[in-house]
């Protein structure tokens, strides 16, 4: 994983709450073996008609939102499915970070292992963040803040070994696999066996 | 020494599974006893583990099945058996090289083992109590049921997982819900949770483990209980508890995976402490009025836009109900009951095991499917569908004009070609009323297997009630 330190864009609002993971990317675009690719189904029943062309009503088709690489959301974002392909999607079409007053367990998780950041924001800052669609926010790792564009700054809630790993780039698989030792202390200690 | 402090279920399994407990730094490291795989979340976690060159590090604690592109049509020989869609043929393809290639046991389609993971898992007794149990899968909150902690994982937790077994993890808060009561005739566990989704929302459960407990809860069987488990995720929580007892207990006993003998007896005495403690801290509790319920159907496109099944749905509300109204195309301010259905599923990890399929039969029985509706029955495992058989639910589910079908997740979300057409109203025994989730621009109203059983009888929005 590549280190995320700091992400300047201009937002791309989609104001729904409880924006699910089957709309994030349908079931029927999860039959593949890779995970590059699925970029182009993001949304993709609400990006494209049913003759396949592109709607151009949906905001992410739309010409201001090219280059946008944070996405606002309205309350719960990513709930359902524990689909990774979500965060994969995103990050394929160009999100490198997701704004609301709620993300999903499972979303946020799956988000942070692929350096995808996911954060919340208290009601206030989301409510003025649906109301400026493309505005310029910067996000900064490292101090966990928010920089809207009237300047205003404010400070998200991040794991702390969570935000460790996306300074440094470091692959959690890695670090588990340096427990080893105490892994195999728990097997063999342990008063029964599953 | 200093008293002991009162602990929640969850909290036992959680510290009894710890191989380094979280710091404010560093989340813990949790010991995973049961790891359920599936052909569509798991390619890419063990294309990891090659590019890595890892192998699994326990292969006796994973377990595979192939559910969700499954094709459920009837064959004759599974030569017959036809995959819907190239790339969907290959992930089987893929799945069935990494078991062979890791060593891990793969229930397949020629096994009669093989069904929905969420099913075969207790099944097969491989679900137990005290138990930590992943699956690439949300709907792994389904174990929780025997007191187990089962929560869904994306793929690159599978591939940590499968690589070490274990999982970096921070410490959940802890939701009680308790549903106080007798159910009343014709309201069932479906019911419960979904109007339990209703009362709490569907971020209700966030961040929260949930413990279900009551006199409703402790008067289910297990079938009941994993439909309320199952369906937890749909309040946000990743996972549902449920403290074994004796119902639990009889329900493993020599089944293929508990253990045996004098393993046996002393497992019973081990999940005989796994309650909570009098006494325990819940961060949060919500009590439902069992009693006072009636049987739910959804209106909207998420599990809490739900209503008791005579009464009309809101007249108005917020951005995301007055979407919901337009895509389902149904009227603000009215009862359901005048919805035209066109398909009704029985069905998915949430609804269709054995007591599920009786249910839905109690009412087909000697009646017709209406004309225009098609009814799919699909049983949750190949082991259901032969008991089913056995007891002759096929023949009245035929008798009455629904199709009878191999077991698999199906209809549910229609990955395996099983979809509910564009603009086609449908109620479905599943778990999730999202847009699309059975088929592009499909509509879904969740319910019990009674009222879709209904449903299927009077092509509408129907009332179980009348027919028991």
């Amino acid at each position: 994983m590549n280190p995320v330190t700091r992400i300047q864009s201009r937002t791309v609002v989609m104001a729904n709450t409880d924006i699910d993971t089957d709309q994030i990317i349908p079931a029927r675009y999860l039959t593949t073996t890779t995970r590059e690719g699925l970029g182009k189904h993001l949304f993709n029943d609400w990006r494209y008609r049913a003759d396949g062309s592109l709607n151009d009503d949906f905001i992410l088709n739309k010409p201001d939102s090219a280059g946008c690489q944070v996405l606002v959301a309205g309350r719960n974002f990513g709930c359902g499915s524990s689909r990774e392909h979500a965060p994969w999607a995103l990050i394929d079409f160009g999100i490198a970070a997701v704004i609301s007053s709620e993300i999903a367990d499972i979303f946020r998780s799956n988000a942070l292992k692929n350096g995808l950041l996911p954060i919340v924001v208290d009601e206030n800052t989301l409510n003025w963040l649906l109301d400026h669609p493309y505005a310029e926010v910067v996000i900064d790792v490292a101090d966990s803040t928010l920089t809207l564009a009237d300047g205003t700054t404010v400070n998200y809630p991040i794991d702390r070994f969570a935000r460790y790993c996306l300074l440094e780039g470091i692959d959690q698989l890695g670090y588990l696999q340096k427990r080893q030792n105490e892994i195999r202390q728990f097997e063999e200690n342990r008063s029964w066996t599953p | 020494m200093s008293a002991i402090h009162p602990r929640t279920l969850y909290e036992k399994v959680w510290s009894e599974h710890l191989v380094v407990d979280e710091t404010a730094d560093a989340p813990a490291v949790l010991y995973i006893d049961l790891h359920l795989i599936h052909e569509v979340t798991t390619p890419q976690a063990f294309s990891l583990l090659d590019q890595r060159g890892l192998p699994v590090r326990r292969p006796d604690l994973t377990l595979a099945t192939m559910d969700h592109s499954t094709p459920t049509t009837p064959v004759r020989t599974l030569k017959d058996l036809q995959i819907v869609g190239a790339d969907a043929a290959a992930q089987v393809v893929k799945m069935q090289d990494n078991c062979r290639q890791f060593g891990i046991k793969l229930l397949d389609f020629d096994s009669d083992q093989r069904g929905i993971v969420h099913v075969i898992g207790p099944e097969l007794g491989a679900t137990q109590p005290g138990k930590t149990i992943v699956c690439g899968d949300s709907h792994t909150s389904t174990h929780g049921a025997f007191g187990a902690l089962a929560f869904g994982i994306g793929t690159t937790e599978v591939a940590h997982v499968l690589a070490t077994q274990c999982l970096l993890q921070r410490k959940a808060r802890t939701l009680l819900i308790e549903i106080t009561g007798d159910l009343q005739k014709g309201v069932t566990a479906k019911d419960v949770i979904l109007a339990t989704i209703g009362q709490i929302g569907v971020n209700g459960g966030t961040g929260h483990v949930i413990e279900y407990r009551g006199e409703a809860i402790s008067s289910m069987d297990m079938d009941a209980r994993m439909t309320i488990c199952n369906m937890s995720i749909e309040a946000g929580a990743r996972a549902g508890l449920i403290a074994p007892d004796d119902t639990t207990i009889n329900y493993l006993r020599d089944r293929p995976r508990a253990p045996k003998n004098s393993q046996w007896d002393a497992a019973v005495t081990r999940w005989r402490k796994l309650c909570s403690d009098d006494g325990a801290r819940f961060d949060k509790v919500v009590t439902v009025n069992g009693t006072a319920l009636e049987p739910m159907v959804t209106f909207g496109t998420n599990p809490g836009m739900v209503v008791p099944i005579n009464e009309p749905i809101p007249r108005d509300g917020d951005a995301g109900f007055k979407k919901a109204i337009e895509y389902m195309q149904i009227t603000p301010g009215k009862p359901l009951s005048d919805a035209r259905v066109d398909v009704v599923f029985i069905g998915s990890c949430t609804n269709s095991r054995i007591s599920d399929l009786q249910q839905a039969a109690s009412i087909l029985e000697g009646r017709k499917v209406a004309e225009g509706v098609r009814a799919l029955v699909v049983p949750g495992s190949q082991q259901i569908k032969r008991e089913a058989e056995s007891m002759g639910l096929d023949r009245i589910f035929e008798q009455a004009g629904a199709e009878w079908r191999e077991s698999g997740c199906s209809m549910c979300l229609g990955m395996n070609g099983d979809t509910v057409p564009t603009g086609k109203l449908s109620v479905s025994t599943s778990n999730r009323n999202f847009e699309g989730r059975q088929g592009k621009g499909s509509r879904t109203i969740l319910a019990s297997p009674l009222t879709a059983a209904a449903s299927a009888i009077e092509g509408r929005v129907a009332d179980p009630r009348p027919y028991l």
